[in-house]
Order: C-alpha cells, then structure tokens, then sequence
C-alpha cells in the first residue's frame, strides 16, 4: 500500500501525487443483489485510473457511488483527505467531481455552448435580480465564464459547432462535447463512463488523444471505465480488475494482464 | 436578401452575449419598440385596444410565465388560470387595503404573491413529473378558484361575490376604473409587457436559464453536473407565477374591471394559455407573443369573416374558433412541436439566402 502523501513516478517519467480519493471497503447492494462487495482502492492526483471487468462487475454502479448517485450501504469515501457523509449529486458535483455518462446525457435542446455553460453553473452565483436586468455581477460573469468555456471548446477542437443545437451532431462528436462539459468545470476528479463505447478507431484514437492531452495539460485526475482494452492498457496509470462486484486485481496495466484471477474472469477457467 | 448577418462580426463576447447579435435583428426590434411606444398609442380606437391590443400584451405576459415553466424548464401547469387569480385577488386586495400606494406597486406586489402562492404549489414538482404534476397543478387550479368564490373576505364581502376595480391613477392619468381612456389602457399594458419580456429573456438566456432548460432536457444529468433540482424547479415556479400573476393583475384592474372568479379565472384559462405556448413555440419568448397574438387575433379574425362579412350566427361562428384552435394544436403538435417561432427560425434561415438555392 502506497502511504498518502508520497507519490511514484509513471513509466512515462510523469510525477503521480497523493491521494485524491480513496474508497475503503465499499459495500453496495440493491435489495437481494450484492452490486459491489467490499471494495478498497484509490485514485492519486494527475493519474489516470482504469476501472475493468466483464459485463455486470460493478463498475459503473463504482463511478455512482463515487459521483454520489448511490450511496453504499457500507464502507467509507474519502475526499481529499476527509471523509465524505453521504451527499446528493448536485452536492459532489460542487466538491470538484465531473463525469461523463455510458450513453450520451447531453441536454438536447440546447445549443454545444449552452451545454458547455451548462458544465460552470457551479462557478456562477450572480442572484437572480442582478440576472434579471443583466447588469453587474450577472453579465461580467457570463462573460468570464465563456471564456473558460471558449478555452475548453478550442481546446476539444469543436469551435465549428459551438452555436449548433446537439440533437443535430453525430455521436463521436456529442461524446466530445459531453467531455467538454465535464472539462470545464474544471474538476479535480474527472469521471469517465466508458469514453469510447460505439466508436471506430479512429474516433477511439482521437478520443484516447484527448483524455491524454487533458491530464497532460490540465494535471486532471481521471478515473475511467472502458471495454477496449487495448486502449485500457495504453492509457492508464493503475487499472483496478472488477469481476461480479469483487476486486481481483489492481496495479500497473503490466501487472494486472499478468495476473492469473484476471486471465481467468476474462478468459474463463477450465473446470475439470 | 431580406436578412443578412455577413460581414456582421462580434469581437467581444458581451457583443455575442447580446439578445439580438446580428444588426438586421436589432434595428427590426428598435423600430417595433419605437412603433409601439410613440406611433400606436396616438392612433389607437377603442374597438383595437379591447379588442386585440390589451388582451394580446396580457395574454403574453400570461404566456410567457407559462413558458418559462412549461417551455423552460418542462414542468407543465394547468394552474395557469388559478395563479391568474392569485394575481387579481391579491391587487384587489392591496388596492383597496392600501389606496393611497400607486397601483403600479400594487401590480408588481401582487407578482410577488402570486410567486408565493406558485411556489408552494410547485412543492409537488420535486416528487412527480409529466402527467402526474399535470392534475397536480391542475388541483391547484380548482382548489384556488374554489377558495376566491368561498371566502368572502378575498371580495370583501360584497354581495354580488364580484370585485371591482377602483379608480386609480398613474402621473394623474386613470388606469383602471371606469374612466380610463383607451390609450391609458394600452400604455400600462406596454410597459408591464415590455418589462416582463425583458426580465424573462435576460433570465432565461443567463444562469438560471441554463439549469432550468438542463432540468428540462434531461434532470438526472443535470443534477450530476451540479444543479440543484430543487432550487431550479421552484425558481421556474416562483417566477413563472410572478409573470402570470402580473398578468392576472392586469387582466383585472386594467381590462375588465370587474371580475367574477369561475368565469374569468376557469381552467379555460389555463388551457388557452398552454395552447398559446403549444401553438408559439415551447422554450421561446417570441413563441410566447406569437400564439398569443394568434389565438387573441383569430376570434376577432373570424368574426369579421363569418358573422360580418358572411353573416352567420354568431354561435356558429365561436364554435368554429375552437375548431379551428384544435385543429391548429394538432396540426402544430404532429407537423411542428416546435411552434410558430421554430417557423419563424426556419424562415429566416431560408430569407438568408433567398432568392439563391444556397
């Protein structure tokens, strides 16, 4: 177990921090059905962290408890440095937790830059009567807002759609845009569900480009699920290996592939 | 040709941040601001003024606080017309409670109230949605009216169950009462409408109006990026009542002048206004005016053509206005849920190229 202040160093030769998050035996069940059964690991500052498994391990009922959508029975979640009560959703997402959703969760009738605004409501507190007559605090901070917006919109390469409704866009792009809404909020915990679900490799590749050039510019932690697991083994930093709401694994992507439990979930065991 | 936004650059954000960003846009909306202020009130009759012109700037003011809930933030109300009450009662009230304060105030206290009021029935909406908050609201509708016609004290205990507008005044001209002259009507009703209209845009094109269309578009997502359900469906409530309760206010004081609640504050109230919204255009300020310039224009259209022009009953003639708002609502719902102002949009992106093919 790695102590909470110290560090290590990537085999890239980045610098990987303290504990950002740590999860100490997470218990979470839906009636009868044990989702996760008593999960400890942590997510360290400026890493990129891997959730796997086989379908129905648990790990986006994980990325819910940590975005405060469930709350587990049993365990404890600690947030830089405390212990986190249980809290509503709204409530995380003020803490400095973004995530992104499996299938698409953009607002649709709204245009990218709405949707991208959207992501800094956290930030804004102009009262209603300074919005009402659009003065003051109110405009000022529309206008600072939108350039953290702006910056981000660059930054994701969607400058050409910024004033296009979403329900208009192919979905490589709503992916991108649903990342930028998450980015602009500028989390120090970024959740990711499955970034590249239902995309070609080339979108992959721009999409893996992406989450790399986010925690290379921004030093954004982030802590994804993903099926392709060749992009899994390329991305991150720790991967933790999920398999019927149980850990069996959890280390560097080298470790883990080398780890007979993980063969065996997905490859399945011989039984003699 | 019509419409042209080349060579019209924004260099600023505050420049793009502007209700009207493109030129051609904001000189139409000058000239109709200047049309409507100093050119309509010199000219008007009284025929245009009770006719279309009042009921048309109260009807939008209605509709766009039924817009903000419905169209906005996705909450539908079929209390539209109880909350309209709230607004009525409660300017009574304060205008005969207090006759020396200016009724302006009285307006704007009564938007307060009706705020109050909308708020606590909005209570439901943190629990249900859709169909269920519906006939929630639709209690609300019923039990408001019920509660104006039972307790007297709301209508000061006049015998005939009415409430009458007293005279009063603004800068020495009568607004309400029985002397007020036609253009006085008209101005008042111009300057809430204006206002109102202004406030909405800049409310809902801001913060507030990010996280209550979020709530709209999708309230789980929205909760998880950092909206506060509750905080952005009673806000939706709170000022959506304020506009239609200003709207119920004028309705009373200024247009009628007496008002006998079940037949002016029924649930045909609230059903005219969500059709006025349904028709404009759901999440649209301009949809607000357009439907309700629509459905306040068709029966006086109709009118002329059936009973004047034609001379039909005039029975016959008001069965075909609902008709014809039926058929329109269903004919909006399947070809164009968007409304009036989605035609509008598609228009002007036509009128922009226009006469070239692209």
């Amino acid at each position: 177990m790695l102590d909470q202040t110290e560090g290590y160093t990537t085999a890239d030769g980045r610098k990987i921090g303290g504990v950002v998050m740590e999860m100490k035996n997470i218990t979470l069940r839906f009636g009868g059905v044990v989702a996760i059964k008593d999960i400890s690991f942590d997510i360290r500052e400026g890493e990129i962290r891997a959730i796997i498994g086989p379908n129905g391990a648990g790990k986006s009922s994980m990325l819910n408890v940590i975005s405060g959508f469930y709350n587990p029975q049993e365990g404890e979640v600690w947030y830089r440095g405390s212990k986190r009560p249980p809290m509503k959703p709204y409530q995380v997402a003020q803490q400095g937790i973004a995530r992104t959703f499996q299938n698409i969760a953009l607002f649709e009738g709204m245009t990218v830059l709405d949707n991208v605004m959207t992501g800094r409501l956290t930030k804004m507190d102009a009262n209603v009567f300074r919005q009402a007559i659009w003065k003051g605090r109110a405009e000022k901070e529309e206008v600072e807002n939108r350039e953290k917006a702006e910056r981000v919109i660059d930054f994701l390469e969607i400058q050409h759609i910024r004033k296009t409704p979403v329900s208009r866009l192919p979905y490589g792009l709503k992916k991108r845009v649903e990342l930028a809404r998450a980015l602009v909020s500028e989390p120090s915990l970024l959740l990711l569900d499955e970034p590249m679900a239902g995309m070609n490799v080339e979108e992959k590749e721009d999409m893996s480009r992406f989450i790399l050039d986010v925690n290379d510019e921004f030093g954004t932690t982030i802590a994804l699920i993903e099926h392709d697991m060749g992009v899994v083994m390329d991305l991150s930093d720790r991967v933790v290996v999920m398999d019927y709401g149980k850990k069996i694994g959890d280390g560097t992507p080298d470790e883990v592939r080398n780890n007979q439990d993980v063969i065996d979930a997905y490859l399945g065991v011989a039984h003699d | 040709m019509f419409y042209r936004e080349a060579g019209d650059f924004s260099t600023t954000y505050r420049q793009d941040n502007q209700t009207f960003p493109i030129k051609f846009d904001r000189y139409r909306y000058y000239a109709v601001l200047a049309v409507a202020f100093l050119v309509v009130p010199f000219i008007v009759n009284d025929y245009w003024v009770n006719a279309i012109l009042v009921p048309f700037l109260i009807y939008s003011i209605a509709a766009i606080g039924l817009n903000i809930l419905t169209g906005y933030c996705g909450q539908v109300s079929l209390g539209t017309g109880g909350f309209m009450a709230v607004g009525a009662y409660a300017c009574y009230k304060l205008m005969t409670g207090f006759p020396d304060v200016n009724i302006i105030i009285h307006i704007i206290l009564a938007g307060g109230i009706t705020a109050a009021v909308g708020t606590l029935f909005g209570l439901p909406s943190l629990r249900i949605k859709g169909f269920y908050l519906a006939v929630a609201t639709l209690a609300a509708q019923f039990f408001l009216v019920w509660m104006f016609n039972k307790v007297s004290w709301f209508y000061n205990y006049s015998a005939s169950g009415q409430i009458n507008a007293p005279e009063r005044t603004v800068f020495g001209v009568p607004v309400t009462g029985a002397q007020v002259e036609p253009w006085a009507m008209y101005m008042i009703c111009l300057v809430f409408t204006f206002a109102c209209a202004v406030i909405a845009r800049n409310l809902t094109r801001g913060t507030l109006g990010r996280s209550w269309m979020a709530i709209r578009d999708m309230d789980i997502a929205a909760e998880i990026i950092g909206v506060n359900p509750l905080k952005a469906k009673l806000t939706a409530f709170a000022i959506s009542s304020f506009f239609v309760g200003i709207s119920g206010a004028l309705f009373f004081a200024v247009y009628l002048g007496a008002v006998e609640v079940g037949e002016v504050y029924g649930i045909q109230k609230s059903f005219i206004v969500l059709f006025m919204i349904i028709i404009g255009g759901l999440g649209s300020i301009f949809g607000s005016f357009a439907g309700a310039a629509l459905l306040v224009v068709l029966p006086v259209f109709l009118k002329l053509l059936g009973v004047d022009l034609l001379g039909w009953p005039t029975d016959i003639v008001a069965h075909i206005n609902l008709v014809v708002v039926g058929l329109l609502i269903i004919l909006f719902l399947v070809l164009e849920p968007h409304g009036l102002a989605q035609l509008w949009r598609v228009a002007k992106e036509k009128l922009r190229l226009w006469p070239f093919p692209h």
